[in-house]
């Protein structure tokens, strides 16, 4: 029974059926928008327009968010620099320099000019380099009034947390989606050539294949990152790309294994296609729907392990913030009792992962060829 | 038609049937149909794919899917005075497989193929008489002895992988005998089958119908098959009822003209008109029937230049044994044949025959390990893949499955776009098109399919896709692998009367690859018989059908069903 219809000319394809399908899917709709949105502020911070200036130290350190309130002097305490006072320090009878002390003393008692004073109470003579040095240092300039409170709050230098969390959330989405890309391409090309051609090819890939999977995961990230020596975004996405590739090479290896049985692959044979053509424009798009799925599961996966590497020293270097280097610096901070770093990047992640999981089962279900 | 009430084992009335099938749409499988089974009495329920005879079956049994499947609640199904539909689902259970039971078409996919096979018959017994494991083996010895599964005792215990097709349909039928039902219901049990084992199937539903004085309810699409084994006769298309009636009555003077398109559009053996007639021209009731049309001869003329020879063909097939061991599967053996131009040679056997392999091998998609097959004077299985690739224009193939020869993710467009593009046949894309739109309107497909996906067609029209993918390159030899065997009777005699167009027109030569008979006595001017992988008997097509000379031959015209004597 032909379903003919005449109102359109081309008849949908499969991912014109699968999006039809998945805009109904109030769940499916929801959790892309809000990768959506996390993908958005991807583009912002790469371009600059948001969270570029996340180094400057704009709150005090260890600035409480808004809603929990300032911190009080006390609690603040020990790390905080000491404050310059006017009282004059005791005389220090054992100080070999207490004569020329008492002299410089008299002589600042004399002259009017309030001046800066160091630790020993007399006028510092480094005074005009140090301010030089500190004024280079700190990248706000000197007259900038550091804030209580910021919004999600402050880490120890004073960065504000918005920006750190979004500028992480950069390196950590770029870091998942491109070594998802890559560990889905080698899977992909890797699972294909076994698959299809079988024999030594195969052997030979199964090889690789048992090596990289019977050391356990993060062992593996970690014994690979501290070989290489070279800290950077790219060292992680190779690392992550070049070890993750092991689950879709088994699917799609299975996948071609499946098709290459098949008689629309026969009947490209009998026209006289090549391997490559049978492999890339006939069974492809037949397989097309188990990588994607399986790089969406990827690039969840990958951002945690990025924040694992990250979290443990050997992922991004010490310039480049992630959620991961975030987590790293919350371990400290919680001794303290500072939770609010900690909280913002669990959060951020938290609801990435979740939305993108959902987007991944909403997807797969949309795609299921048994539907067609 | 007229019983008397209480002579009724199972009344339907009305019977509707819906599915759903998105959110917006249903479909009718069953528009009302209403039919009697009596007892003690065979009843026949035919028609072709989408008529909505297997729905009708599975409805009467609850075997819907119930996710999508609806049978409306005005239905009546009165199973032995009892109203099947008002019962609860625990009580229906219980009918099923006691009661009323019901045997399938792929026997293969119907039994669990990780229980033994006498696991699975005493689930059966155990669960419906109570017999405790001891009993339940004993009865279940008996019963694959009643159904003539040899050396039951042992077989008992053989997975279902491990028997060959006719042997898991006689599992199936004890199965569904075991509890002594009244009703057996068998969904096209036979189609899947040799016709040597389908003879041995039928006698043995038969035998087991007059022995245990049960009805059977026997859902088929072959007529010729009802006439051998129906009393009465119900005919049914798109989800209505055509027809029916006595047996005798129906074959003798069909009073429906869709009964008479059935009955006249399957290649008998005693004729070959020059076309076969189709539903559709039975149906417009213009008298094109009453035309009789010439028949047309076939064989091979003397003196013919064959195109294509084929010397000591040879294929095995080797599997590892053990660490170091082989063992050979010899699938094809010494095959020879010629074949001259615009002439047709029939290839025929059972499954395991090796004919299928024959074509695969001549087109090179197997390796042959001996032989060689000389086209136009050149050895095309010596030659290297670069040299085969120009031959690959002139030997095509048409595949058996219409369902999965055609890439579902490639429009109709670009699967015959692709053979011309492959071959540079066509200067750009737009001639190619221009080409394909040709080919499609030869096939007689609209133009619109350019631009459609394989599953909005049907098997009939996937298989003149698949032809018209061929024909892009203009062949000169098409081997047709059980092209027809997966279609309805008329659809069949539709892509035949394609086939034979093509042939007269372009004169193309084929190699008609089948296990139906009929079919290649009716295309076929050479007819070769092959058993195990050797040649055993070739003639000339009407030669070999009058006087078979080798015994396996002769079995197999034996087993092909008569029929009754159909009306001119």
């Amino acid at each position: 029974m032909s379903m003919a219809t005449l109102s359109s000319q081309h008849s949908p394809g499969l991912w014109t059926l699968a999006w039809r399908r998945l805009r109904v899917d109030r769940v499916a709709m929801l959790s892309l928008a809000v990768v959506l949105l996390f993908l958005l502020t991807l583009v912002l911070s790469a371009t600059e327009l948001i969270a570029a200036d996340w180094e400057v130290e704009v709150g005090v350190n260890y600035a409480p968010p808004s809603f929990v309130g300032a911190q009080s002097a006390s609690e603040r305490g020990m790390t905080e620099a000491p404050a310059t006072t006017a009282e004059t320090p005791p005389e220090n009878p054992y100080d070999p320099l207490k004569d020329v002390i008492r002299q410089l003393r008299a002589e600042m008692a004399n002259s009017a000019a309030p001046s800066v004073t160091n630790d020993y109470g007399i006028p510092d003579p480094l005074e005009k380099e140090l301010t030089e040095i500190r004024s280079n240092q700190s990248t706000t300039s000197v007259s900038l009034e550091k804030q209580e409170t910021l919004p999600l709050g402050a880490d120890k230098w004073g960065h504000d947390i918005i920006k750190k969390t979004i500028k992480g959330a950069e390196t950590s989405i770029i870091v998942g989606l491109v070594s998802a890309l890559l560990a889905t391409v080698l899977g992909t090309l890797f699972g294909a050539l076994s698959g299809y051609f079988g024999g030594w090819i195969d052997d030979c890939f199964n090889w690789f294949y048992s090596i990289f999977t019977s050391i356990p995961y993060l062992l593996l990230i970690l014994a690979v990152a501290a070989v290489l020596q070279q800290k950077g975004v790219t060292t992680i996405i190779l690392i992550l790309g070049l070890t993750g590739w092991t689950g879709v090479f088994r699917l799609i290896r299975a996948e071609y294994m499946k098709h290459k049985e098949r008689e629309y692959v026969l009947a490209a044979d009998a026209i006289g296609a090549s391997h490559w053509r049978k492999m890339f424009v006939h069974i492809f798009p037949n397989v097309s729907h188990v990588a994607l799925v399986q790089m969406s599961i990827l690039v969840v996966g990958f951002i945690k392990s990025e924040v694992i590497l990250s979290f443990l020293g050997f992922g991004v270097p010490v310039g480049v913030v992630s959620w991961g280097s975030m987590l790293n610096e919350a371990q400290n901070e919680l001794i303290l009792g500072k939770w609010w770093q900690l909280t913002a990047a669990t959060v951020a992640m938290a609801v990435l992962v979740t939305a993108f999981s959902l987007f991944t089962d909403a997807l797969r279900d949309a795609l299921d060829p048994k539907l067609k | 038609m007229t019983n008397k009430v209480e002579d009724n084992l199972l009344e339907v009335r009305d019977l509707r049937v819906q599915f759903r099938i998105d959110k917006a749409n249903t479909f009718d499988a069953v528009k009302g149909i209403s039919f009697d089974i009596p007892r003690n009495m065979t009843v026949a329920l035919v028609g072709e794919s989408g008529s909505g005879k297997s729905v009708s079956a599975l409805a009467v049994m609850g075997l819907l899917p119930v996710e999508n499947a609806r049978v409306d609640p005005a239905s009546g199904i009165v199973f032995d005075g009892r109203n099947l539909l008002a019962l609860s689902a625990a009580e229906r259970r219980k009918l099923c497989g006691k009661d009323m039971s019901m045997i399938f078409q792929e026997p293969m996919s119907s039994l669990n193929p990780v229980f033994t096979v006498g696991f699975q018959i005493t689930e059966v017994l155990r669960l419906h008489m109570g017999m405790s494991a001891k009993q339940a083996r004993t009865r279940v010895i008996e019963l694959l002895e009643e159904v003539g599964l040899p050396d039951p005792a042992s077989r008992i215990d053989y997975y279902p992988s491990q028997l060959s097709g006719g042997q898991q349909q006689r599992v199936m039928i004890a199965m569904a005998i075991a509890c002594e039902p009244k009703l057996l219901i068998a969904d096209e049990p036979t189609t899947a089958l040799d016709v040597t084992i389908q003879k041995q199937i039928i006698d043995l539903i038969i035998s087991l119908q007059q022995r245990r004085q049960m009805s059977v309810l026997f859902i088929t699409h072959d007529l010729a098959l009802v006439a051998e084994i129906a009393d009465r006769v119900i005919v049914m298309r798109h989800g209505e009822i055509q027809e029916q009636g006595d047996a005798q009555q129906i074959f003798a003077h069909p009073s429906h003209p869709y009964t008479q398109a059935l009955l006249h559009c399957r290649p008998s053996l005693d004729t070959r008109p020059q076309r076969l007639p189709v539903i559709d021209d039975m149906m417009q009731g213009d008298k094109k029937t009453d035309i009789v049309l010439p028949q047309r001869t076939r064989g091979y003329a003397v003196g013919e230049q064959p195109l294509l020879v084929v010397n000591k063909l040879s294929k095995s097939f080797f599997s590892r044994v053990g660490l170091f061991g082989k063992k050979e599967f010899k699938a094809v053996q010494n095959v020879s044949f010629t074949l001259p131009r615009g002439k047709t040679l029939g290839i025929v056997g059972e499954s395991g025959s090796g004919k299928t392999t024959v074509g695969l091998t001549l087109l090179r998609l197997h390796t042959a390990t001996g032989g060689q097959a000389l086209f136009d004077g050149k050895d095309i299985l010596a030659m290297s893949r670069q040299e085969f690739l120009a031959y690959k224009r002139r030997i095509q193939i048409v595949f058996q499955n219409p369902y999965a020869s055609l890439n579902p993710r490639f429009t109709v467009g670009q699967i015959l776009m692709e053979p011309m593009q492959i071959h540079q046949i066509g200067a750009n894309d737009q001639e190619r098109t221009a080409l394909a739109f040709q080919w499609l309107h030869k096939v007689g497909l609209p133009e619109a399919s350019f631009h459609r996906y394989p599953h909005e067609f049907s098997g009939g029209q996937r298989q003149r896709i698949a032809i018209a993918r061929c024909l892009t390159l203009q062949p000169e030899v098409l081997v047709c692998d059980e092209s027809v065997s997966a279609l309805d009777v008329s659809v069949q005699a539709q892509v035949l009367n394609l086939l034979q167009d093509l042939q007269d027109e372009f004169g193309i030569s084929y190699i008609f690859i089948s296990h139906d008979l009929s079919v290649v006595k009716y295309m076929a001017d050479q007819v070769m018989v092959m058993h195990q992988g050797e040649v055993v008997e070739m003639a000339d097509s009407d030669e070999l059908y009058r006087h078979p000379s080798h015994p396996y031959t002769q079995a197999l015209l034996g087993a092909i069903p008569k029929g009754m004597h159909q009306p001119r």
